[in-house]
This record gives C-alpha cells, structure tokens and sequence, in this order.
C-alpha cells in the first residue's frame, strides 16, 4: 500500500466454465469429498476385517500351508469363511430370510440394531455438540453414570402414573448428566481448566461414586447378593415399542426428538449460531460481543444432558435386563460415542447414520458369533478401523488414487504467501 | 554468479491459471522487482522457484542449464534464498542456533559448532552492515533485526539468487532504508535479488529491472524511472486516481464525540503497554493513530472495544462511559470496529459469508427472534450486502475463508457498517487487501465521516494515514507522542514514530 489510496475496480472475474453432467457425477468420486472417504473408509474396514476372519480360522490357516499344492482349498475355505461371517452379520443386523416363522422373528435383527443404536445416538448427539462449540468432552462416560444414577434413584423412588413416572425419569437423567457436564464448562469458563483434563478426572469419580452408592442401603437391592440397585419402578421404564419379545423401546423415538433438537439448535437456534461461532474461532466470537464462557458452559450442560439420556437409556430401557444400576451400567458408551460422533462428523444426521451402523454391527455382531463362530471382536476392530480410516483421508485417498478435495489446492492459491 | 531464467512458467489450479507462460530473467548483481497486486500471481511463481509447487509448463535454467526443483532443498542447493514475509525462525532459539539450524555443522563427539555459527554471522554481519548479536533470542529481537537473521541465514546457505517476499510490510520508514542499504550491499557483492512487492515508492527507489504481472501474466517490463502513476496503472489494468476525496473539513469547535482520558492497559507481567493515553475525536473527523506495529496499538483498540479491562482511565462516547465494559455493551452502544487481524478477530473462516455478516446481530430482530433464527431475513441480508459492498464470493453460503484477502475484508467492513454507528474504529483496515479493495474500503470510511460520524483508524503505513487523517497521533512504546496536522511532513512523523518529540503543540 505504497499509494496514497489508489482508486480502481477490480477486473471482474473469469466466469467459471459450467461442469459437463458426467463431471457431476465423478467429480464427488475422484475428489473425495467427505462423504465418499467415510463410505470407503467403511468399505477398507470390511475388507480387512474379511482378511482377520480367514487369518483367524484353524482350519483355513491350514489349507493355506498347502497352497501351492492345491490353491483351490485355502481360497474356498477363505471365501466361505468371509461370506459365512458377513451373511451372518447381515442376518444379525437387518434380515434373516431363515427366520420369518413371526412378523416378530422377522423384525428381531432390525429391532436389536434400534436397540444397540439408540444410546449411540444420544452419545454421539452430545460428543458432537460439545465438539462443534470447539470442546472435546472425553467424559461422557461420568456424564452418563450420573445421569444413570439420578435417573435409577427417580426411578425406584416416585411412584406414580406410567407417564408421569417416566418423564420424571428421563427428566432426572437429563439433569443428572447437565449438572455434571455444566460442572466441567464453568471450570473452563471461569478458571481455563482444560476440560479433557477435567472431565476424565470426573469419569473416575463418576464410577467411584456409582460403585459406593450401590452398596449404600438407599440404593442396594436387598433381594439381591449382588452390587446391584433396587430395579426402576414399571412405569418408569421405557415401554415396548412392539411387544415383549422385541427389545426396541420408547427410548428410539425419544433419540428422534434428541435428533431434531440437535440439528434445531445447531442450525436454526441463535444460541447454536453461537456455539458454532465459538467452536469455530473465539476470537472472533469475542470481538463480536458473544460471551464465550457462556457459550463454553451452555454447551457442556447440553452435551451432559444428552450423556443423561444415555444413562437413561440404559436403566430404564432393555439394554439392561433387570433396569437396575450395575457397576458396569456404562458399557463403555461414553467412549463409543466420540467414534460415533466422528465417524459422523459431528453433526446430528450424520451422528444418526453411524450410530445405526455401529449399533447393527454390534447387533450383526451376536449373530456372526453364535452362527459362523467368528469373534464378536472382530466387530470392534472394524468399528476402529472404520475410524481410522476416517481419521486419515489422505490414507483412504491414497489407496484409491483419488486427488485430494479441490477446495485445498484452491485455498493454497487464493491465500499465497502473500496472505 | 548466477544468472537466473524462467521461460514459459505456467501453473493452473483447476480452472484457475495463476502462472500464464511467465518470462523473467535476473542477472547477477541486479535487484529485480516483481509488481503486483495481491493475487496476481507473484507468490505462486516465486514458490515455484523455490521448488514448492511444480510447474505445468516451463522451465527454470540457471547459467542456462535447465534445472528441475523437487523441493526447496534443491533450490537451496542451487543457490537459491527466501525470505519469507511470515518469518520461518524458533523464537526460543538464539540467532546463531537460528542461522545453523537445518545445516547444523558438528565437531567430534557430537558437539554443535556454536562458536563456529557465531562466527559466521559475524562475519555476514559486517560484511553487508546486518547488525545483529549472534547472541541474542530472536523472540527478544524486533522484526527488522528478525528479518535480517533470515538473510543472514539465506547468506549462509550460499544463496546468490536471494527472494525477498514483501520484506517491507512490517519495517518502520528508516529500518526499510537499512534494508535497502543491505540490499544494495549484497548487489555490490554480485548477488542478486528479487524483491516482491506492491509498493510503488520502494520499487521506484530501489529497482534496476521491474517486471509487472497482473492475473498470472507478464503485462509489462517499465524502466525504474517510470513513473508511479505510470506503474499503478500497469499493475491495476486501468488508470488510476492517486488519493482520496474528502467532504469539508470538520469544525474544530465541534465538541469531541469520543474522548480517551489517561488510559492505561497493562500486560500480562504487568508493563504499561499503553500507557496514559489521552485524545478525543470530533464528529465528522478522522483521527488516525499512526505507529510502528507493536507499539501498543494493538492493545488500545482492544481497550476500546472492551477485550481488555483497562487498569486506569476513561472511555467515553457520547458521554456515556465505557472503560471496563463488556465488547458487547460496546456494540451496542453504536461501535463499529473492524479488528486489524480478520482472520483471528473478524471472520469465521468455516462459517458460511451470510453467517459472518449477522456475527454481532444474531440475536436480534430481524435474524434472531425468540431463539430461533430467520434463514431468510440472514440471506436476505447477505444478499443484499455483497450487492452493496461488492463482495465477490460464489454464493453467500459460501465459507469465508474461500474469498480472497480484499473480499473478506469486506464482509468485515460490510458488517459494522450495516448498523447505526456512532463512532467508527478501524485497524488496518487495508492490510493485504489488492488496490481495488483498498480504494473501496478507505471511500467506505471516509463516508462514515463526511456523514458526521467520529472516525478512528489505527494504521502502520503512512500512505494510508496521510490519505485519510484530518488528525494524526503517533504512538510509540504505549504512549501518544504528538497529535499532528497531516500537512506536516512524512520525516517529522517518521521521527515521532520512533520516539523522538517533534514540537509541535497537540
């Protein structure tokens, strides 16, 4: 700017040559957006997930010592060790054309993969939330052992009509789960502890608690040798969606309304727009007039509710037979939900699409082990893996041969050295 | 000594050509300027020579052998220097460990040769009168002795083609003449030296070739003594007017609208980073606070806004006081600020252009009500603002940190302009933004004062503040060393600027 205020405009911009219909189609594909690395991603975990499988079998291993003698039996074997398996987790997971005796035996898969799916859903909502206002809450597993503790108490100790009693339920996992995440946002805001630090220091304490509060009188079953709590109350469980034999419960359609809320506030609510400005840059947020410290503790109170509703889901749904406390009522979902909400992206439906599909993995998963005797951990290494991939597109890019996404190159030009 | 050539040089990204068959040739123990604006291709070329990108088409031959760069190792082995305008040294390093780092020489056992790095900048440094102590922490340095550690570096590495990206942007007026007086040093010494820059002033005083690319190409090669006018309107593409226009001058009668009253902010360990600072701005006048980046400009914006809780002193706008309010309860109280750093305070680079121009309404009627946003009163709005201000983005839903410098500079100044102010603050406004831009933004603001409206901007480039101010402060070290008439000279204002008191009374 070595002129006094030059005066111009700016020539107009060459105007950009409309793509062709075929460009349309392939340039997705070959520049790999990110939907297209997460499907291949998907496909890459399956593939080597089929490679563990036939590694994993005796029987296969040994026909591969006499390869070269007669190739034809290690590749059957392997073939049919990799369909086996896959058809079963299919059948697991969505259909079993061999057990359509009921409209019941025929919904069974597709109700255990609701089933697994619903508290993915409310974790990975909340781990996504969190995230896209630039926090990473690791403590989602002290967030749910709370919501799940409120939620049991409220459950065993009201009584009261069926509604009435379960919306006292939900309510209480919800605030259960707030308390503790808002907890961790007004550390942050008010002293800048990092809430990593501060919400894994909580998930000890959060079990701590669970396991002394189940041997106290106020929470123990007395009928049972057991360290487990008195069971919740009938009419605070979530009900049968579709009669006794089917697991899935009012708890899916009460992740719909998680849902819609989500992608509400984070698209169309004034204080999403100010999550998201935050997450994105402080900064700016700041110089704007947003109060980020505010933003930091609205943010955690709604990523631990969500966390409560995971606990709710599991006391008072049927991941849990007697919809009791156990010291193990968390199942590692506070961990599973922040690969749920990666592998989605953050956002609400993206969080929906892959917690359907861990939860019919980890439904397909029974069925691989009890039909084709395959290890349900394989399903935990293609979930990993899954993820892994995703976290490292230019890995999956790379394996395809695609060019890197466009809008890269185009970022490097637009900004230069001379910025 | 080298001579350099580059035939036919062609990039494209995408649709996009950035290099358009580039000819440019430099001999040895030449300073050969590379014109243009933002944008126009200048970096893509010389990160090109400097083997970061590849070439689509061309060739690179040195003493006329054709060279291929793989990466700035080999262009660094063929004798090949940069200095980038964003520095690439350790703060926590001393110069010496700076200098020798990549290229570390060690003595038996394993032990650096620190004595040995030492003496090699010493002997740099008196040769071509870079002072600078082997010695000292490059964070403790200032920028121009920072600067010269990157030459000393690129020197040590045997670099006879040295490239000097905008090497002026952040220098005070006399470091830049040290520069030039180095650089004029290492071209009597045979080396040459390509000097990338969009400033007029510093081309005409320096350059012994000029070549001029506008959109990727070669559209000119004019002798050095052609003048400014003349190089402007190569580099832009049209005639350009030189200067601002400006409505009558304000009443200095006018009661001040905006008064600062002996206000301090300190640091974290506690210094006076600004440091009793007083003036106050009338309505309709443009009061410029002129300075060296780094002499609490920064802080005192800050201050203003609120990000900063002042330790002493009083804001007042209106009669309103706001020292010590929060950045909102400054908004709105009528404030337009635009931050001297878009992308860290101004903009969310991932957020779409619609969302960055309601960054401070959002919670307001017409876009917030009850919670909810209006989608269609936030895109009505963008629309209707990247009409209004020119803005050349794709679509309004677009992210920020797709448009270039000079459009999201507009997005900023397109969104405090679009409530009721009733005082303006704009720092840098203008910072790498193309001549375009520029013109548009400094029209922008000027309106705001010829409207009545007090007007603040905070800049480093003198050009800028002689063409705006109807006032100028200059601010050295956290203290305003003089408010000056803008008829009086650039050397007396270059003076103040560092630290010496002119005589003038404020």
């Amino acid at each position: 700017m070595s002129e006094p205020a030059p005066i111009t405009e700016s020539p107009p911009e060459p105007p950009a040559a409309p793509p062709g219909r075929a460009r349309r189609l392939i340039d997705p594909v070959v520049t790999a957006r990110p939907w297209v690395v997460t499907v291949l991603a998907i496909v890459l975990a399956l593939v080597v997930g089929a490679i563990l499988i036939v590694l994993a079998d005796e029987d296969t291993r040994a026909k591969f010592g006499y390869f070269f003698a007669a190739p034809g039996d290690g590749l059957s074997a392997a073939w049919s060790d990799i369909t086996t398996a896959y058809t079963a987790l299919f059948k697991g997971s969505i259909y079993n054309p061999a057990n359509t005796s009921s409209l019941t035996a025929a919904l069974t898969p597709l109700s255990e993969t609701l089933t697994e799916a619903t508290p993915l859903i409310f974790g990975g909502l909340a781990i996504g939330l969190a995230f896209q206002a630039g926090m990473f809450n690791i403590g989602g597993q002290g967030q749910l052992i709370f919501g799940a503790i409120a939620a049991t108490y409220v459950g065993f100790t009201v009584t009261g009509p069926p509604v009435i009693a379960l919306i006292a339920g939900v309510v209480a996992g919800i605030v259960g789960g707030a308390v503790i995440g808002g907890f961790v946002g007004w550390l942050k805001a008010a002293t800048g502890a990092h809430e990593v630090i501060v919400t894994i220091m909580l998930n000890y304490v959060a079990l701590a608690l669970l396991n002394y509060l189940i041997a106290t009188t106020v929470f123990k079953d007395p009928n049972n040798p057991q360290p487990v709590s008195k069971p919740v109350a009938g009419n605070a469980r979530l009900p049968h969606l579709a009669g006794e034999s089917l697991r899935v419960n009012a708890g899916i359609l009460l992740a719909v309304v998680a849902v819609a809320f989500a992608w509400w506030l984070l698209n169309r609510s004034t204080l999403g727009f100010q999550l998201r400005t935050v997450g994105a840059n402080a900064n700016a947020a700041r110089t704007a007039g947003m109060n980020v410290g505010h933003s930091q503790i609205m943010a955690m109170v709604i990523s631990g509710g969500m966390m409560g509703l995971v606990g709710v889901s599991q006391v008072l749904g049927t991941a849990n037979a007697n919809n009791a406390l156990t010291p193990q009522i968390d199942a590692g979902l506070g961990f599973a939900a922040i690969t749920v909400a990666l592998l989605g992206r953050a956002s609400p439906i993206g969080t929906v699409l892959a917690a359907l599909l861990f939860g019919a993995l980890q439904a397909g998963g029974r069925e691989m082990q009890a039909a084709a005797g395959v290890s349900i951990q394989i399903v935990t290494v293609i979930q990993a893996l899954i993820v892994l991939f995703v976290a490292a597109p230019a890995l999956v890019r790379g394996l395809f041969r695609l060019r890197g996404g466009a809008g890269v190159e185009m970022g490097l030009t637009a900004k230069g050295w001379n910025g | 000594m080298v001579s350099l050539e580059l035939r036919g040089i062609t990039k494209k990204f995408g649709s996009l050509v950035a290099n358009d068959h580039i000819d440019l040739s430099v001999e040895p123990g030449e300073i050969h300027c590379l014109l243009g604006e933002n944008g126009a291709g200048k970096s893509t070329l010389m990160n090109i020579l400097y083997g970061l990108y590849q070439p689509d088409d061309g060739e690179i031959r040195i003493d006329g052998e054709r060279v291929s760069f793989a990466g700035p190792r080999d262009a660094i082995a063929a004798g090949i220097g940069m200095v980038h305008q964003h520095f690439m040294l350790i703060p926590v390093f001393t110069v010496a460990e700076n200098v020798m780092l990549g290229g570390e020489k060690v003595r038996a056992a394993g032990f650096l040769d620190h004595a040995g790095a030492c003496r090699a900048v010493n002997e740099l440094s008196s040769r071509y009168g870079l002072r600078v102590d082997p010695d000292a922490v490059v964070a403790d340095l200032p920028v121009g002795v920072q600067q010269r550690v990157e030459i000393i570096k690129a020197l040590t590495r045997e670099a006879r083609v040295l490239i000097l990206d905008e090497p002026t942007a952040v220098l005070t007026p006399q470091e830049i003449d040290e520069l030039f007086t180095v650089m004029r040093a290492l071209r009597a010494s045979g080396r040459s030296i390509v000097f990338i820059t969009h400033k007029l002033k510093e081309v005409k005083a320096i350059a012994d070739r000029i070549t001029v690319i506008r959109r990727g190409m070669v559209v000119g090669t004019p002798s050095p003594h052609a003048s400014e006018a003349e190089l402007a309107t190569l580099m832009v593409g049209h005639d350009v007017r030189l200067g601002v226009t400006k409505g009558r001058a304000v009443d200095p009668a006018a009661a001040p609208a905006f008064t600062v009253k002996d206000l301090t902010v300190l640091d974290e360990a506690g210094h006076a980073v600004v440091d009793d600072v007083s003036f106050d701005v009338r309505p309709g006048e443009i009061l410029a606070i002129a300075g060296v980046q780094g002499n609490g400009q920064t802080e005192l914006t800050e201050a203003l806004l609120g990000l900063r809780a002042p330790a002493g002193g009083s804001i007042r706008l209106d009669g309103k006081e706001l020292a010590g309010a929060s950045p909102r309860t400054v908004l709105r109280a009528g404030v337009g600020y635009i931050p001297e750093d878009r992308a860290h305070d101004g903009l969310v680079g991932s957020s779409s252009v619609a969302e960055n121009l309601i960054l401070d309404l959002y919670d307001r009627p017409p876009f917030g009500r009850r919670g909810s946003l209006d989608m269609g009163a936030v895109r009505a709005n963008a629309e209707q603002r990247v009409a209004e201000f020119d803005i050349r983005t794709g679509s309004v839903q677009a992210p920020a940190s797709t448009l270039s410098g000079g459009n999201q500079q507009k997005v900023v100044v397109a969104r405090e302009m679009s409530r009721p102010l009733r005082l303006l603050i704009a720092a840098q406004a203008t910072r790498g933004v193309d001549v375009g831009a520029m013109e548009f933004i400094h029209s922008r603001i000027v309106r705001e004062r010829d409207q009545g409206r007090p007007v603040l901007i905070v800049s480093t480039e003198l050009d800028e503040v002689f063409a705006l101010a109807d006032r100028i402060a200059v601010m050295y070290r956290g203290k305003i060393m003089d408010i000056v008439s803008p008829d009086i000279s650039r050397e007396e204002v270059g003076l103040l600027m560092a630290g010496a008191r002119g005589g003038h009374d404020r």
